[in-house]
């Protein structure tokens, strides 16, 4: 066949239209007269138009369209007798003295159709013979536009007679023989329409066919709509011959479209109760065959139907459709040697979604499709395909989504198997996904073995894997160790002795994460046995004298080798922060040495690691809160501690900032509370100092800026005299208060154009102390402003 | 000149009528210029019976050396300068030598007549039977008229009507087997039958069946042969594969055939072949005949 321009088909197109309506004219003409002689003459002319070979499929369906039409008219005048005064048995022989088999055969299913109904004859024979003798057009395309003329003409009948149970019951089996016989027979067709042609137009000839698919689906479309057609005439007769007429057939296009017809068309409960027929075509298609999309659409609509209610799940059971659909799933897997690794694992989503929407409770079928897909996974070089990956992570989100509770899919044994077979970075996203699922279900794991499992599941986020060092974006490793820090969390069992053995779990696996990765980890972690401390300390009275595993004790010894481990990174300052935390824990277990080790440890770092003042800044505020606190050192320890902190505030580079440390140190000297020391003497010393040192430093800003700096110092350090006042200091007069004040006011003349805020509000302070009257108000009385 | 054309002018009208000639049949035959009339059938050994009327014109007397009649079967040979022969004669002497004044009507019976040969129209070869009557005379010549009539013989269903089953093929091309229901078929019959492809390697456009009709004619030493397509019926449109099955059907009502004749009176023959024919896409024809045996059953008069 020559390659014709589209500018030709029409030409081509028009000229048969122009014949189907001028011999069209004369038939209506000869209708109206009554004239069976002409009408048969001229309806011949008219459908030899339909002999064409020069029009692709869809311009030959317009023309067809048009005879379509015409023959209904037609079939109109043969069905009554009275118009022409032959009789329908006449007629049918009648037709058949044409020439030219085509439009002989429209005919003959023209007058067919009149004479089934007529019912002068077995319904039965006639509709063998029409299929029988349409075997005379063997040309691709015209012959499926003949039977498809055939099955159209004759579906009102045959829903009818496959309806009719009054009947003889074996008139449903009539109807259902011819519509598979004019299915195979389509078929037949419509598979040999790619053997036409040369092979430089297959792709052409391709889109031809799908073009037409539907002129043989539609018969099963009728099959699946005549009503006597039961659940047994289907299992015995339709299924077996359409599937048999599927395999044989070993056109690729042909069978992806009518298995995905065949699932589309009957109803779900007939798919369920032939399963294993209907699996069984499965593995001997084509290689080429997309069969997974095909058994995806199954398993969609099989889960669907079982979603529907549940009186039906007693029959998937019944029927073992897990197991048959996954031996399926195994066999074509095995069959089709060359599919991608895509393909199968897009199989095990499929049969995965199936289980996990029809059997939630069988965890072990979940584990069953994980466990094929692995051994699948194994035999193939790990996985490049993005597509593939993205499949194997589709696999392992779908039981995270179904159970909400994410500790259930841990239990699945083949869980990490799979995820062994990922590459890194989907590795990590997969990891991702298990705690987002933890995450947003707020799901409590609560036992070490499945802390274990996790663990091992999320490896890829907990340490590096391989050598592999691939460039990661710093944005998403902070999101993915924030991820893990917040998993931390989720790990809880009120059992202290449990909940130690997880603590030392995700220690054991946090460790090997680097020094990258501990400063995400380790605070959650220390955070977590910490609340473990607490708690311990809540029961301790329970628990004196037993032998236990979990004790404090224990447990800070764990905490200082984690926030030891932080200083290798080295990150001295989260980790001075950790054991300042440890410490106050300590403190709160009357645990004195471990506390002063805790804070001996803290010094060590300010002295040896933190180097830039700022840090130190932040690092001497921190300390001096934390001690502060602190009650379980004993004076002397205390007075270490103290002392050092006093040191080393004095010490900073900065003049106010020296200034701030050393009047916060005075807070050192005095703790409210009961056994609260309140040195108000060595206070005072603090306050002094730090007036000192505000004031060199006022200097210090007159000079280099040649004027004096504000003021904010003196006042920040007036309400600490003021905050001792009102505390009973007895050592912080009204007196020194005044002093003071008139201090700053001095200080301010320099440049009176800045009113300090601050300063103005502190002085309404006094005012309003003053005159609230009272002890306060009589202490207040005293300053003078 | 007057004497003359009256001399040329039939002196009386002659009329035939068969005695059964309301009720007998009448089938349509076709004559020299084309037109179709009808007339009467008769079998063979039929009576042909009837009566002749003479009516003498402008009451004109006519003399004459008697009246006869004759019942005549002959095959004119167009090709032997249609020469007619005859192969039945039969003469009744209806008056004996004498004067008509008067419209006179003379019965006739030739009773249990011999006509074993059905009446042909062919292409080379005219089978015709007729009754021709004959009044002669001394002066101005013998008046004579003609009547056509048809003879059809019936044939009872054949006892051995095998069907007609065959394989044929070109080596590595083509193979297929062809059935036709019967051997014999009358001539209202229905062929039917199944053309099975073994082989397909040639592209086939399509498939049809002919009915050919094939006529012998002897004059004297020579033998001329000609054959006619009565029919061309499709069978098939497109290229099977292997395996395919293809029906046939073919009503043979609709075509204009005659009983198979076989060497009649030495002269003529008449066979019928089913020619198979596949034709490929270049348009080289494959075909395939057999020969069939056509015969007419009783009440099968067109």
């Amino acid at each position: 066949m020559l390659l014709i321009g589209a500018e030709d088909e029409e030409k081509w197109l028009a000229e048969g239209i122009a014949g189907v309506q001028h011999n069209a004219f004369y038939l209506h003409r000869a209708l109206d007269s009554n004239n069976l002689r002409d009408a048969l003459k001229y309806s011949a002319q008219m459908l030899s138009e339909l002999r064409t070979s020069k029009l692709s499929p869809q311009k030959y369906y317009e023309l067809y369209m048009r005879a379509f039409d015409e023959l209904r008219i037609l079939e109109m005048f043969f069905k009554d007798e009275s118009k022409h005064g032959v009789s329908v048995v006449d007629l049918y022989e009648l037709v058949q003295h044409a020439g030219n088999i085509l439009p002989r055969l429209y005919l003959l299913c023209t007058v067919g159709s009149v004479y089934i109904k007529s019912k002068e004859a077995p319904a039965k024979e006639l509709l063998q013979d029409l299929v029988e003798m349409c075997h005379g057009v063997q040309h691709p395309i015209r012959g499926l536009f003949l039977r498809s003329y055939l099955a159209q003409i004759s579906r009102d009948k045959l829903l009818d007679i496959g309806s009719d149970y009054e009947g003889d019951a074996d008139t449903v089996m009539d109807a259902v023989e011819f519509i598979l016989e004019n299915f195979t027979e389509m078929n037949k067709l419509w598979v040999r329409m790619q053997l036409e042609g040369p092979g430089r137009v297959r792709e052409k000839r391709e889109k031809e066919r799908s073009a037409l698919q539907e002129l043989v689906g539609k018969n099963l479309h009728v099959l699946s709509q005549i009503e006597g057609v039961d659940l047994e005439i289907y299992k015995e007769t339709v299924l077996p011959r359409v599937l048999e007429q599927v395999v044989n057939c070993k056109d690729d296009l042909s069978q992806y479209y009518l298995m995905d017809c065949i699932i589309q068309v009957f109803p779900d409960e007939y798919h369920l109760q032939t399963l294993e027929m209907l699996l069984a075509a499965c593995p001997q298609v084509q290689p080429t065959v997309d069969i997974k999309t095909v058994l995806s659409r199954l398993m969609d609509r099989l889960s669907k139907y079982a979603a529907s209610s549940a009186d039906v799940l007693t029959e998937f059971l019944q029927v073992e459709a897990f197991t048959k659909l996954s031996n399926a799933i195994e066999k074509v897997i095995e069959v089709q040697v060359d599919m991608p690794a895509v393909g199968a694992i897009t199989l095990y989503v499929s049969l995965l979604t199936f289980t996990l929407r029809v059997h939630p409770d069988r965890l072990d079928y979940v584990d069953q499709v994980l466990g094929a897909c692995v051994k699948k996974l194994s035999s193939i070089p790990k996985l490049e395909d993005s597509r593939a990956t993205k499949q194997v992570v589709a696999l392992l989100s779908a039981p995270l989504e179904k159970y909400n509770d994410t500790v259930t899919a841990l239990k699945i044994s083949n869980y990490p198997r799979v995820m062994d077979h990922l590459d890194n970075g989907t590795n990590k996203v997969m990891a991702m996904v298990i705690i987002e699922s933890i995450m947003k279900n707020n799901t409590c794991i609560s036992t070490a073995d499945k802390v274990e499992v996790l663990f091992e599941l999320i490896k890829g986020l907990i340490k590096d894997l391989d050598s592999a060092t691939d460039e990661l974006d710093e944005e998403d490793f902070k999101d993915e160790q924030n991820s893990v820090a917040k998993l931390i969390h989720m790990l809880y069992n009120n059992e202290p002795e449990e909940m130690l053995k997880i603590i030392c779990i995700v220690w054991k696996h946090t460790m090997a994460g680097g020094p990258k990765r501990l400063p995400f980890t380790v605070p959650s972690l220390v955070f977590s046995a910490l609340r473990l401390v607490r708690q311990l300390q809540g029961q301790e009275g329970d628990i004196v004298g037993e032998e236990v595993p979990a004790t404090p004790k224990k447990i800070f010894q764990l905490l200082s080798q984690m926030i030891e481990a932080l200083s290798a990174v080295p990150s001295p300052e989260l980790a001075l922060r950790l054991y300042l935390q440890c410490a106050e824990a300590a403190n709160g277990c009357d645990l004195e040495y471990v506390a002063y080790e805790f804070f001996t440890q803290v010094f060590v770092l300010y002295e040896e690691e933190i180097a830039n003042s700022k840090a130190q800044v932040t690092a001497i505020h921190l300390i001096i809160g934390a001690l502060q606190r602190m009650n379980v050192f004993s004076v002397e320890n205390r007075d270490t501690l103290t002392h050092k902190t006093t040191g080393y505030s004095a010490r900073l580079l900065k003049k106010p900032d020296q200034c701030r440390a050393v009047y916060a140190c005075s807070h050192l000297f005095w703790v409210d509370g009961q056994d609260g020391i309140r040195d108000g003497e060595r206070v005072l010393l603090c306050l002094k100092r730090a007036l000192r040192i505000a004031n060199a430093a006022q200097q210090m800003a007159s000079i280099a800026r040649d004027s004096s700096g504000p003021v904010t110092l003196f006042v920040e350090i007036l309400n600490k005299y003021l905050y001792y006042f009102e505390k009973g200091n007895k050592q912080i007069t009204a007196a020194a208060i005044q002093h003071l004040i008139e201090l700053i006011n001095t200080e301010m003349q320099g440049d009176s154009a800045t009113s300090d805020a601050f300063l103005a509000s502190t002085l309404r302070y006094i005012q309003f102390q003053k005159q609230r009257g009272g002890v306060m108000g009589a202490k207040f009385e005293s300053i003078k402003l | 000149m007057n004497f003359l054309i009256e001399a040329f002018k039939p002196a009386c009208s002659i009329s035939i009528k068969f005695s059964d000639g309301k009720t007998r049949k009448r089938v349509p035959i076709k004559r020299e210029n084309g037109q179709t009339l009808l007339a009467p059938l008769f079998r063979n050994q039929e009576n042909i019976a009837g009566k002749i009327t003479i009516e003498p014109h402008q009451g004109k007397r006519i003399e004459h050396n008697g009246v006869k009649v004759e019942l005549l079967g002959q095959i004119e040979m167009y090709l032997d300068r249609g020469n007619f022969y005859d192969f039945t004669s039969l003469v009744r002497e209806l008056d004996v030598p004498g004067d008509i004044y008067e419209r006179t009507t003379y019965p006739f019976e030739f009773s249990m007549v011999e006509m074993p040969y059905e009446t042909y129209n062919g292409v080379n070869v005219r089978l015709r039977y007729v009754l021709k009557v004959t009044v002669s005379r001394n002066y101005g010549g013998s008046i004579i008229e003609y009547l056509n009539f048809l003879v059809h013989n019936y044939s009872p269903p054949p006892s051995i009507n095998t069907s007609i089953k065959m394989e044929v093929g070109i080596e590595d091309c083509l193979h297929i087997e062809f059935e036709y229901n019967k051997s014999k078929y009358h001539l209202k019959d229905v062929i039917i039958g199944k053309i099975f492809f073994f082989l397909v390697k040639i592209k086939i456009k399509n498939m049809d069946i002919e009915i050919r009709r094939r006529e012998s004619t002897v004059t004297g030493a020579t033998n001329h042969v000609e054959t006619e397509t009565l029919a061309k019926f499709e069978l098939m449109d497109g290229a099977p594969v292997r395996g395919e099955s293809i029906p046939v059907r073919l009503f043979l009502s609709p075509y204009e055939l005659t009983p198979t004749h076989r060497n009649i009176n030495n002269k003529f023959s008449v066979k019928y072949y089913l020619n198979l024919v596949l034709v490929d896409e270049e348009g080289l024809r494959y075909f395939k005949q057999q020969q069939i045996t056509i015969y007419r059953l009783p009440l099968q008069d067109t």
